[in-house]
C-alpha cells in the first residue's frame, strides 16, 4: 500500500491502466493515508469515502469490460474546499457555509467525473482563500508535512499539504494572488496558476473574479500537466473562458527542453526581502538551467513595487462585492438577533457571526476602496498599476522567452508567527501576485531545501498568457536536473510524519 | 407612517409662477425565452421560485453569461429611439443589500451603456410635437419579488415577514433615462402620459416586450422639478417611483407639480428624496431621502468581458426594424381615408393592426371598421379581452361580408353565423346551412307575412296609403318579426309600398 501512495499520478495512471493496481486499491490506499496523518495534518476538511471507492469500483469494471477510460481514470484526487461539488459539503473554510451542499458541480469537478477521477475529499483553505497561510480557515489551521509546527502557505495549505503528505497523487487548487503557488514552494511540492481564463472559473467561490483561477496541484511537473488538460479548455459558462484549445501540455512536460531558451530573471524580484537560502537555491538553479543550454538574461519590471499594493485594492474590491451574497436570505448561516429582527439586522449578525477576522478586514476594505470620491484614488489607480504591470511583462517578454524568479522569499513561518501582523503576511505574495494583476500562467516547483532551516523552497517560472505549455517544457528539463543533483524527488527527504497512527 | 397630506396648490397657479422639467426612467422587460444572464425561463405568473437556476440563486461560484437576444433587443430599442449604439459597453456592479436582490447587487450599465444620444418625437392629441431628447438606453437584471406579510401597509417597515420569489430576478430590462424635459409648461403631464405611450407602443411594436403596464412589462419612474418663471436653473427635482399606468403618469406629474409649487411658494425647500404614488388618493407620500451621493459602490464586472458590437451586426439588426408607430399611423390613415376621430378611435380601441389585417385580406377599410369597432368590439368588453383575442381572423370577416354583399344574409344575421363559428360550427356557409339563416328571398312567403302585418295594423296600412311613407317601419318590424328575422328588410319594405300603391 505504502508503495502506491508514493507514485506520482503519471506512474499510477500507468499501474491501473495495465490493471497491476486497481483503482479501488488505488483509492483505499489514499484513504487509509489520510486516516494515518490527516490527524495531524488536517489537510482536508471532509473525506469523501463512499463516492471515491464507488467511483474506483466502476473504474475497475468498465477496465475489465474493456472500455477506453480516459488515462487518469481511477487516480483519485483531492480538492480545494473553495470549488462546489454535488454530495459534499462546500464550505470555502468559512463558518458561514457551514453545512452547505451545492446543487451543482463546478465546470472543473464535472471534467473530473468525466475522466472518472475519485475525489477523495476537500481540502483546508483560508476562510474563502484570504491568507497566505491557512491559519484563516475556520476549522483549525493545517500543518506543513515537513514540520507540523510550520504553516503549509495558503490558501490552498490543505491541497499542497495533502499532496506533499501522499495524501493524494494531485489536488486542485485556486491562486488568486499565489495561492496555489506559494503553498506548492513551502510544502516542496508543484502548484501551476494557468493563464486567466485558461481553466473555467464556474463553481469556484469568487474571492476576486478578474484575479482568481482555478490550477494544478501535484508532486511532479508532469502530473500537472495532465491534470491541466483535463480541467482547462473553453467553458460557455464563464464568460471570461478563453476559447483556445487548452494545448499540448502533457506533451511540452514530456519533452523538457530549454536549449537556446532566454530566461529572464526579474531583478525585482530577489535580494532585499528573499532569506539566504532561498537565494542560494535560486542562483544554483539558473547555474543548472544555463549549463543545459539556456541563456539567463536580466529583466527588469519596475513597476513590480507598486503590485502588492494595487492588489490589495483591487482583490478585496472585488471581495467585498462577491462576499455580499453570504447574508442568511438564501442558503449558509442565519443567524437572528435578539428583538425586532429586521432584514438588516439579520444580514449583520449573519455576516458578523459567520465571517472570520481577515474575511472582515478585507470586505472593509474594498467596501472603502470603491466608496464614493476614493473609487478614483483607490481602485482606479489600481487599475492603472495592473497596466502597467502588464507592460513590464510584455517589455520583459521581448527580452526572454521565460522569466523565473522565487516562488515566496522565504521558507515556511511559524504557525501564529504572522497572524497579528497582515502587513507581513501579505508580503509572502510578493512575488507571486504580479502573474495575477498580468493574467499570465506561473508555475512554481520545489527548488530544494533552504541552508538555514532545511525547509523547502520554491521557484517560479511565468510565461506569456496562453503560452502555459512553455511552462511545463522548462519545469520538466528544471525538475529533472533538480533531481538528478538531489539523487531523487525533494519530498524523498521529507521526515517522517509525527504522530502517525 | 401616517398619511400626511401635503399642500397643494391649483394646476393654473402652479403653472403662472413654475416651468416645469420632467425627466422619465422607464423600465422595459424584455421578452426573451430566457434570462439576461441565466439560462432560467423567463415567465410570468409561474409558481414562485421555479424559474430559477443557481446563477438567479446567486449560489456561491455561480458565473453570469450575457443574453445574446437580450442584447440584440436592446440595441433595436436604441436604434427606434434614434440612439448612437456603443461599440463597447461594459456590464457594472451596482451594490447594495437588499433581499429581493440576490447577490447583493444588480448587474447593469453604469458609465458605457449600449445606446446613448437619442430623440423621438411625441404627438399629443392635437397634434402638437414635442421632441424629447433620450440621455441612455442601457441594461440590466430585474430583482426578485417581495411580499410583505402582516402590518398595515405591505411594505417592508412593519411587516411581520417577507416572502421572496425569485422568478423576476435576472429577467432582462432596459432602462431608457430622458435627458430633461424643458418647455412643455402646462402640457407637460399629457407628454409625460404621450412620452410612456411612446415607449410602450415603440417596445410592442419592435416585438422586444409584451409592454403590458399591468404586468409591470412597463414600469416608469417621473421625474418633477419645478423653476420660476423665466428661470433657467433646474429646481431641486423628486422622483416618483413605479408609476405603473398611463393616466398615473399623467396625475403623479399633475400632482407633483402641484405640490412642489405649495412647498417653494411657502419659501421651504424641495427635499430630494423618492416618492411613493397612491392611486387611491392620487397622491405621492416621501419614500428615502435620495442624493446624487447615494453609493452605490460600482465598478466593472468583472465576470463578465464587454459587448462589442459591429456596423454589419447593427445595420443588420436596423434592417429588421419595424415601421416606426408614428409613421406606419400616418400611413394607414391616408391609406384608409379615416377621419381624425375615426382613426383615433381605432387606435384607442387597439384594433389597428386587426383593421390593417382585415383590409389587406379583401374588405373596404370601411367595412373593416364597421366590424371591428362595432360587434368585435361589443363583444371583446362583454368577455373583458383584447378585441383581437376573441378569434375572429380577417378571412373571417370576408367571408361574412361576402355573404351580406350577396343579399345571403343580413347585418342581423351575420352575427348569429359569428356565434355559430366562434362555437365551432364550421364555415360561416356552413353555420348559415345548419341553423337555417339564409335570408328570405322568395316573394310568396314574404307577400304572406307582410298581407298578415297590414291587417294586424290596419290604422298604420290607412296612414301610409295617405302618403305617410315613414310610418312603413312599423309594418317592416312586423314582417321581420313573423319571418323571424330572415327577412331583407329592404325588399320587404319595396313590396308593403307596392302593396299599398304608394310611391317609395
Amino acid at each position: 500500500m505504502s508503495e502506491i501512495i508514493r507514485l506520482s499520478a503519471a506512474a499510477l495512471a500507468q499501474k491501473l491502466q495495465s490493471r497491476e493496481v486497481s483503482a479501488v486499491d488505488a483509492t483505499q490506499a489514499h484513504l487509509d493515508r489520510i486516516a494515518a496523518v490527516d490527524g495531524s495534518i488536517n489537510a482536508f476538511l471532509h473525506v469523501n469515502t463512499q463516492e471515491a471507492l464507488l467511483v474506483a469500483a466502476e473504474v475497475d469494471k468498465a477496465r475489465a469490460d474493456g472500455d477506453t477510460l480516459h488515462p487518469l481514470a481511477g487516480v483519485p484526487i483531492a480538492v480545494k474546499d473553495l470549488i462546489v461539488t454535488k454530495g459534499q459539503p462546500t464550505t470555502a473554510g468559512s463558518k458561514i457555509l457551514e453545512g452547505w451542499h451545492s446543487p451543482y458541480d463546478a465546470t472543473v469537478i464535472r471534467r473530473l467525473r468525466e475522466a472518472r477521477m475519485p475525489i477523495l475529499g476537500k481540502t483546508n483553505l483560508d476562510e474563502f482563500a484570504m491568507g497566505s497561510s491557512t491559519e484563516h480557515s475556520a476549522y483549525g489551521p493545517t500543518r506543513n508535512p515537513w514540520d507540523l509546527d510550520r504553516i503549509p502557505g495558503g490558501s490552498g495549505g490543505g491541497s499542497a499539504a495533502a499532496v506533499a503528505a501522499f495524501e493524494a497523487p494531485l489536488a486542485l487548487g485556486t491562486d488568486t494572488g499565489g495561492s496555489i503557488r506559494q503553498p506548492g514552494a513551502v510544502t516542496g511540492t508543484v502548484g501551476v496558476k494557468p493563464t486567466y481564463g485558461g481553466v473555467s472559473r464556474y463553481g469556484a467561490i469568487a474571492m476576486a473574479s478578474s484575479l482568481d483561477q482555478i490550477g494544478p496541484v501535484s508532486r511532479t511537473v508532469l502530473d500537472s500537466a495532465l491534470l491541466h488538460e483535463v480541467i482547462g479548455g473553453h467553458d460557455p459558462h464563464d464568460s471570461t473562458s478563453l476559447t483556445d484549445p487548452v494545448g499540448a501540455l502533457v506533451e511540452a512536460a514530456r519533452r523538457g527542453e530549454v536549449k537556446g531558451l532566454r530566461v529572464g530573471v526579474i531583478k525585482e524580484l530577489s535580494g532585499e526581502g528573499y532569506q539566504t537560502g532561498v537565494l542560494n537555491r535560486f542562483a544554483e538553479s539558473l547555474d543548472l538551467l544555463r549549463s543545459a543550454g539556456a541563456e539567463i538574461v536580466e529583466v527588469s519590471c519596475p513597476n513590480f513595487k507598486y503590485a502588492l499594493g494595487a492588489y490589495y485594492l483591487i482583490m478585496p474590491s472585488e471581495a467585498s462585492s462577491n462576499l455580499a451574497k453570504y447574508d442568511g436570505v438564501r442558503f449558509g448561516l442565519r443567524v437572528v438577533p435578539e428583538g425586532a429582527p429586521t432584514i438588516e439586522r439579520v444580514m449583520g449578525a449573519t455576516r458578523a457571526a459567520g465571517f472570520g477576522d481577515e474575511v472582515k478586514r478585507r470586505i472593509i476594505l474594498g467596501t472603502y476602496a470603491l466608496s464614493a470620491g476614493y473609487y478614483d484614488a483607490y481602485y482606479g489607480s489600481a487599475q492603472k498599476v495592473r497596466t502597467l504591470i502588464q507592460r513590464d511583462f510584455n517589455a520583459a517578454f521581448t527580452q526572454a522567452d521565460v522569466l523565473i524568479s522565487p516562488t515566496a522569499p522565504t521558507t515556511a513561518f511559524r504557525l501564529g508567527e504572522k497572524l497579528d501582523d497582515p502587513l507581513a503576511m501579505y508580503l509572502n505574495d510578493v512575488a507571486t501576485i504580479p502573474a495575477n494583476m498580468a493574467g499570465i500562467p506561473g508555475l512554481s516547483l520545489p527548488n530544494g531545501l533552504a541552508d538555514e532551516d532545511n525547509l523547502p523552497v520554491g521557484i517560479q517560472l511565468l510565461a506569456p498568457a496562453r503560452q502555459d505549455a512553455r511552462l511545463y517544457r522548462v519545469g520538466a528539463v528544471l525538475e529533472s536536473l533538480l533531481e538528478d543533483k538531489w539523487g531523487g524527488p525533494l519530498l524523498a527527504q521529507a521526515p517522517e510524519i509525527a504522530g502517525v497512527k | 407612517m401616517t398619511a400626511v397630506h401635503d399642500e397643494v396648490l391649483s394646476f393654473d397657479e402652479a403653472m403662472e409662477k413654475y416651468d416645469p422639467a420632467l425627466g422619465f426612467e422607464v423600465h422595459v422587460e424584455l421578452n426573451t425565452k430566457t434570462k439576461m444572464f441565466s439560462s432560467a425561463p423567463n415567465g410570468f405568473g409561474d409558481t414562485p421560485n421555479t424559474n430559477i437556476t443557481p446563477v438567479d440563486l446567486g449560489l456561491p461560484g455561480v458565473l453570469p453569461v450575457v443574453n445574446r437576444v437580450a442584447v440584440e433587443s436592446s440595441i433595436k430599442i436604441g436604434l427606434a429611439l434614434g440612439c448612437k449604439i456603443a461599440e463597447r459597453s461594459h456590464f457594472a456592479r451596482k451594490n447594495y443589500f437588499y433581499p429581493d436582490t440576490p447577490k447583493n447587487f444588480q448587474t447593469s450599465q453604469y458609465d458605457e451603456p449600449i445606446a446613448y444620444d437619442g430623440a423621438i418625437d411625441i404627438e399629443l392629441a392635437d397634434g402638437t410635437v414635442f421632441t424629447v431628447e433620450i440621455e441612455r438606453a442601457h441594461m440590466e437584471e430585474d430583482a426578485g419579488k417581495l411580499t410583505h406579510m402582516g402590518g398595515a401597509t405591505g411594505r417592508i417597515q412593519g411587516a411581520e415577514f417577507s416572502l421572496v420569489d425569485y422568478n423576476r430576478a435576472g429577467v432582462p430590462l432596459v432602462e431608457i433615462v430622458t435627458k430633461p424635459i424643458l418647455g412643455a409648461g402646462r402640457r407637460a403631464p399629457e407628454l409625460a402620459k404621450a412620452y410612456v405611450a411612446a415607449i410602450r407602443e415603440i417596445v410592442k411594436n419592435l416585438g422586444v416586450s409584451d409592454a403590458r403596464m399591468e404586468r409591470g412589462n412597463v414600469r416608469c419612474d417621473a421625474n418633477v422639478s419645478l423653476m420660476p418663471k423665466g428661470s433657467t436653473t433646474l429646481g431641486t427635482r423628486t422622483e416618483t417611483k413605479n408609476v405603473n399606468s398611463l393616466r398615473s403618469v399623467e396625475h403623479a406629474v399633475t400632482y407633483e407639480i402641484q405640490r412642489h409649487a405649495a412647498v417653494l411658494d411657502s419659501g421651504a425647500a424641495i427635499v430630494q428624496e423618492t416618492r411613493h404614488w397612491h392611486e387611491d388618493t392620487r397622491s405621492t407620500t416621501a419614500g428615502r431621502p435620495k442624493s446624487d451621493a447615494d453609493d452605490y459602490r460600482y465598478f466593472p464586472e468583472p465576470d463578465l468581458v464587454p459587448v462589442v458590437t459591429n456596423d454589419a451586426w447593427i445595420e443588420k439588426l436596423r434592417s429588421e426594424l419595424p415601421e416606426p408607430p408614428a409613421e406606419r399611423r400616418k400611413r394607414l390613415q391616408a391609406d384608409w381615408g379615416y377621419s381624425d376621430a375615426e382613426f383615433r378611435d381605432v387606435v384607442n380601441a387597439g384594433v389597428m393592426s386587426s383593421v390593417e389585417d382585415t383590409v389587406a385580406a379583401g374588405v373596404s377599410p370601411a367595412v373593416a371598421r364597421k366590424w371591428w369597432m362595432g360587434e368585435i368590439s361589443r363583444r371583446a368588453k362583454i368577455a373583458d379581452v383584447e378585441p383581437a383575442e376573441l378569434g375572429v381572423t380577417p378571412e373571417l370577416i370576408v367571408e361574412l361580408n361576402a355573404l351580406i354583399e350577396s343579399g345571403k344574409i343580413n347585418d342581423k344575421l351575420s352575427r348569429e353565423v359569428l356565434d355559430g363559428v366562434l362555437a365551432g360550427e364550421g364555415t360561416p356557409a356552413q353555420v348559415v346551412e345548419a341553423r337555417g339563416l339564409a335570408v328570405v328571398s322568395d316573394d310568396g312567403p314574404l307577400l304572406e307575412a307582410i298581407d298578415g302585418a297590414l291587417a294586424a295594423q290596419p290604422d298604420v296600412a290607412e296612414k301610409i296609403r295617405g302618403g305617410k311613407v315613414q310610418a312603413v317601419g312599423a309594418i317592416v318590424g312586423g314582417v321581420m318579426k313573423a319571418t323571424r328575422g330572415q327577412a331583407d328588410a329592404g325588399r320587404v319594405r319595396e313590396l308593403i309600398l307596392q302593396r299599398l300603391g304608394v310611391e317609395g
